[in-house]
């Protein structure tokens, strides 16, 4: 009871403060976090010193396809004898900017369509049956469909993963929203005369904000997933550019003899998505609300 | 008379992001067959902590093996191996729970789960199970019992759901009942309703009960005995008139001036300042001494042993117990 | 029952409507002209003008739209450009592929991610925890692999038919089971944090009844609400792996026909998508007032 006394009397901003703090806290506690954040890191890492090997990635040199893995080519060559360590680098500049934008992009228009629908109960229906509509082809093949709409571009990628992913993320903010718009601090503030942009900045988005944090990473593990199944049905970033996914799908041929192109992009796909999805299970764990202290 | 269990310097500690905490600090207690102890403390106290140790409920992963010794019919229960555990646990010990709502599984009947007590100890088939359940909803006084057993719990409302919790825990006719917070998540009128019950069960069956609440009204009303826990040691045990008369803690004292009386008009409810410590801090000697009104420079520096205070009566804070023998 | 079927139904409806003018749309704005496709890229202006006006392509797009929709009104879901036969016909000859393909994957998908998500929520944080999830993790990412080909059972029997698809079926589950075992781990986890489980253990009941008596059937419900997250992705799964294996299913059909700007084939089949997808989420939700009590009675 005195505690209760004790936490009305301290400053609302001490407390956010304080939580911040904590959540911070537990997020270096956290192993699955800390591994899959320091996977990510090496892989940005990786991605900003690709021009440091001073090769051009989409340099050709036919007299020296196909070369296995060796001193100086680390992880061999291609069928137009392009230096893979170079490609895979750049390739994850590639990648990792596909995985950003999208995961990006899609929080920031499904967490407004979300607290839109959340807040203007005439705009929730239109919307959600839009939602409802845009789910009712699975991801990938609406990704397919608008990826070979807009043509084989970077940036159609982007826009295709963004439109097929912004449902669910849009239902998990909706979700949110509606739960905190019945609390009765979001009454008391409506009767204080707030506003409804204020409420659904003020309130609505930020409760919303830790679910929807981590829907980003698993979004952003997705579409790095999903841009290399697009690059090999040929409607990803046009070759010759290094995506992981456009090594791949320039590898399949010579799966057999020449095993190692695919092997490191794969590989690289597979770490970045593993990286993305421990780290947002962590958030998971760190910022689910659910989570209580027995004593 | 020889207790039914006897708890022996119960220590259990946690671990949390800060570090190792201690929840139960050398917790001693003796329940004799068919007396009524009640625990009373706030919450932190460690007061749950003790009770689920009794029965080795605590949660797992977090939680290092209480040490100390809970003994039980000749047997140290924090050894006792898992199947010879389990043949106690709802058999001869049972316990209920503090949130009826949350603590019957949604998607099994009622019969089910009261059935599941008694096959599993007294191995009845599932026709005589469910039979005995509709028996012991009438016990519990849920009107209708016939059909009442057959359905889910979320068709219960929250009185219902812990009379039925009760019926669960008194299946087996079990020689201790443990309540954690049984009345807490009631409403006022159906608190009174269930402790009634409660009382009556006893006397019926003749067992033992422990009651664990932070509501000195309770304990008023259903224990014979009261053990006080603050931040995880005992602080006062006492039978409840003498408890109720002549507090000897400070702590006591406080809870006590903190209960509203009827005839007494008071504009603002007198409250213990501070609040209690948080259990990862280092509190050296009393850890109630932050709070205490009649703190001494000793109470700072040394941890009090539990002394006697009159027959029957323990306290933890030998000054005060000096103090009041010499006035009495 | 009965009345949230019919119910269920006519949500869909509007929004069958808005997806099947989403996909029109959609196949209207992909470059490249369908008649120049028929054609041949060395045909003349005047046959590739004389295409267009016999697929009726000249005409406004709304004129077009209607047309479409009074044709499915009736059933007919139109005629491929390019493969010379009606939509329809087109997808059953192909329906067998993914069917087999989903419900063969399907079949290793559900006993192993739940198992797995089971076993990981039981032993949180040991190393059998993090083992699970890392081979889940693993699961979500690619493997290329040769391609099998298909065997229908009336030519290679149960055996060869199996024996065919157990590879792309494998390979397609891992992305499924990967996402099915973290829900039924977390799930799990959520349950058996519940009181009720403490409830069962003070009862006397094993570990083994606890685990899975009280909390597996807790661990459905929110299972089953993903299952139809689960078939989407499995669905969604089969159009690549089908690239990926050769197998000449549903899937790669439909990536021909975006590929060929067939668009009456795309627009056909995606609908037929669209539909199964609600029948798929129909029976989800009859599935769900089996598991959970509370929906069943309300």
């Amino acid at each position: 009871m005195a505690e209760a006394t004790a936490t009305i009397l301290a400053s609302g901003e001490a407390i956010a403060a304080r939580r911040r703090f904590r959540v911070l806290r537990k997020l270096l506690h956290h192993r699955s976090f800390m591994v899959g954040f320091i996977i990510i890191l090496l892989m940005v890492t990786a991605a900003l010193c690709a021009p440091l090997t001073g090769v051009d990635p989409n340099r050709m040199a036919i007299r020296f396809r196909f070369r296995p893995p060796q001193e100086n080519w680390w992880f061999g060559t291609d069928q137009f004898g392009r230096d893979l360590f170079t490609r895979t680098l750049y390739g994850a500049q590639l990648s990792l900017w596909i995985g950003l934008s999208v995961a990006v992009l899609t929080g920031v228009l499904g967490a407004a369509i979300g607290v839109l629908s959340a807040q203007f109960r005439r705009l929730d229906s239109l919307l959600m049956r839009i939602m409802d509509a845009l789910m009712a082809a699975p991801a990938i093949l609406l990704a397919i469909g608008l990826g070979a709409a807009l043509g084989p571009q970077t940036h159609s990628v982007i826009i295709a993963l963004v439109v097929a992913y912004i449902p669910r993320t849009a239902r998990i903010v909706r979700a949110s929203a509606l739960v905190t718009r019945e609390l009765e601090f979001i009454e008391a503030a409506r009767v204080a005369g707030a506003s409804s942009l204020r409420i659904m900045f003020k309130h609505l988005l930020p409760n919303a904000s830790g679910p929807l944090l981590v829907q980003s990473t698993f979004v952003f593990a997705y579409a790095i997933l999903a841009e290399a199944a697009l690059s090999f049905l040929g409607i990803g970033p046009p070759p010759p550019a290094p995506s992981w996914g456009n090594i791949i799908a320039e590898g399949r041929q010579f799966a057999v003899q020449s095993w190692w192109i695919m092997l490191f992009p794969g590989f690289a796909i597979s770490l970045a998505a593993l990286g993305m999805n421990l780290l947002g299970d962590g958030l998971r764990d760190v910022l689910d609300p659910r989570l209580k202290v027995e004593g | 008379m020889e207790p039914l269990l006897e708890v022996d310097d119960l220590t259990v500690r946690f671990r949390t992001d800060a570090g190792w905490m201690t929840a139960v600090d050398r917790v001693s207690l003796a329940v004799r067959p068919g007396e009524a102890l009640g625990i009373v403390g706030e919450s932190g106290s460690g007061k749950s902590v003790t009770a689920l140790s009794i029965l080795r409920l605590h949660a797992a992963p977090t939680t290092r093996m209480p040490t100390g010794r809970i003994m039980y019919g000749g047997r140290d229960m924090l050894t006792l191996p898992a199947r010879e555990m389990r043949a106690i646990r709802g058999g001869e010990i049972a316990m209920i729970f503090q949130d009826p709502m949350s603590s019957l599984n949604p998607v099994l009947t009622i019969a089910d789960q009261i059935g599941e007590s008694l096959r599993l100890h007294q191995g009845l088939d599932h026709a005589a199970a469910r039979q005995r359940a509709i028996d012991l909803l009438d016990l519990v006084r849920i009107p209708d019992a016939a059909r009442r057993v057959d359905e889910y719990p979320h068709r219960l409302s929250g009185g219902m759901r812990q009379r039925v919790m009760i019926a669960i825990a008194i299946a087996c006719r079990p020689k201790l009942l443990i309540a954690d917070e049984p009345t807490t998540a009631l409403d006022v009128t159906i608190q009174a309703q269930i402790l009634d019950l409660l009382r009556d069960l006893q006397m019926e069956l003749g067992m033992s009960v422990i009651l664990i609440t932070h509501d000195m009204g309770v304990i008023a009303e259903f224990a014979r005995r009261v053990m006080v826990m603050y931040a995880g040691r005992v602080v006062e045990t006492a039978p409840v008139g003498e408890l109720f008369r002549r507090p000897v803690h400070p702590y006591t004292d406080g809870l006590l001036s903190a209960i509203p009386k009827l005839d007494v008009d008071v504009r603002r409810l007198p409250a213990i300042p501070g609040s209690i410590p948080d259990p990862t801090a280092v509190i050296l000697g009393c850890r109630y001494s932050p709070r205490c009104p009649m703190v001494q420079a000793a109470c700072r520096t040394e941890v009090p042993e539990l002394v006697s205070a009159g027959p029957e009566r323990e306290a933890r804070c030998p000054p005060r117990v000096a103090m009041l023998g010499a006035v009495s | 029952m009965y009345r949230t079927i019919l119910m269920r139904l006519s949500q869909a409806v509007p929004v069958l409507l808005i997806f099947s003018v989403m996909v029109f749309m959609l196949m209207h704005l992909l470059p490249g002209d369908p008649a120049v496709a028929i054609a041949g890229p060395e045909a003349p202006p005047e046959a590739v003008e004389k295409i267009r006006e016999q697929l009726g392509l000249n005409r406004p797009l709304i004129v077009q739209l209607l047309e479409w929709f009074a044709h499915l009104a009736v059933g007919n879901f139109g005629e491929s450009l390019t493969l010379k036969q009606s939509v329809i016909s087109a997808v059953l000859e192909r329906l067998p592929v993914t069917m087999s393909l989903s419900l063969i994957s399907l079949l290793v998908t559900l006993p192993v991610g739940i198992g797995l998500g089971v076993v990981a929520a039981y032993w949180r944080n040991s190393w059998i925890d993090a083992a699970v999830m890392i081979t889940a993790l693993l699961g979500v990412s690619l493997g290329w692999f040769p391609p099998s080909g298909y065997v229908p059972i009336d030519e290679g029997g149960l055996w060869g038919w199996f024996a065919a698809l157990i590879q792309p079926a494998v390979v397609l589950a891992l992305f499924q089971i990967g996402f099915l075992a973290r829900i039924t781990r977390s799930a799990m986890l959520d349950v058996l944090d519940q009181d009720f489980i403490r409830t069962a253990r003070a009862k006397g009941v094993d570990e083994w009844t606890t685990v899975a008596k009280h909390a597996f059937r807790n661990t459905l419900i929110p299972v089953v609400t993903v299952l139809g997250i689960t078939l989407s992705l499995l669905i969604g799964g089969s159009v690549v792996i089908e690239q990926v294996f050769a197998l000449p299913g549903i899937g790669r059909l439909i990536v021909q026909g975006i590929l060929n700007r067939d668009y009456p084939l795309v627009q056909g089949t995606m609908l037929l998508f669209g539909f199964a997808f609600v029948v798929i989420n129909i029976l989800v939700d009859i599935i769900y007032t089996f598991v959970d009590p509370r929906v069943r009675y309300g």
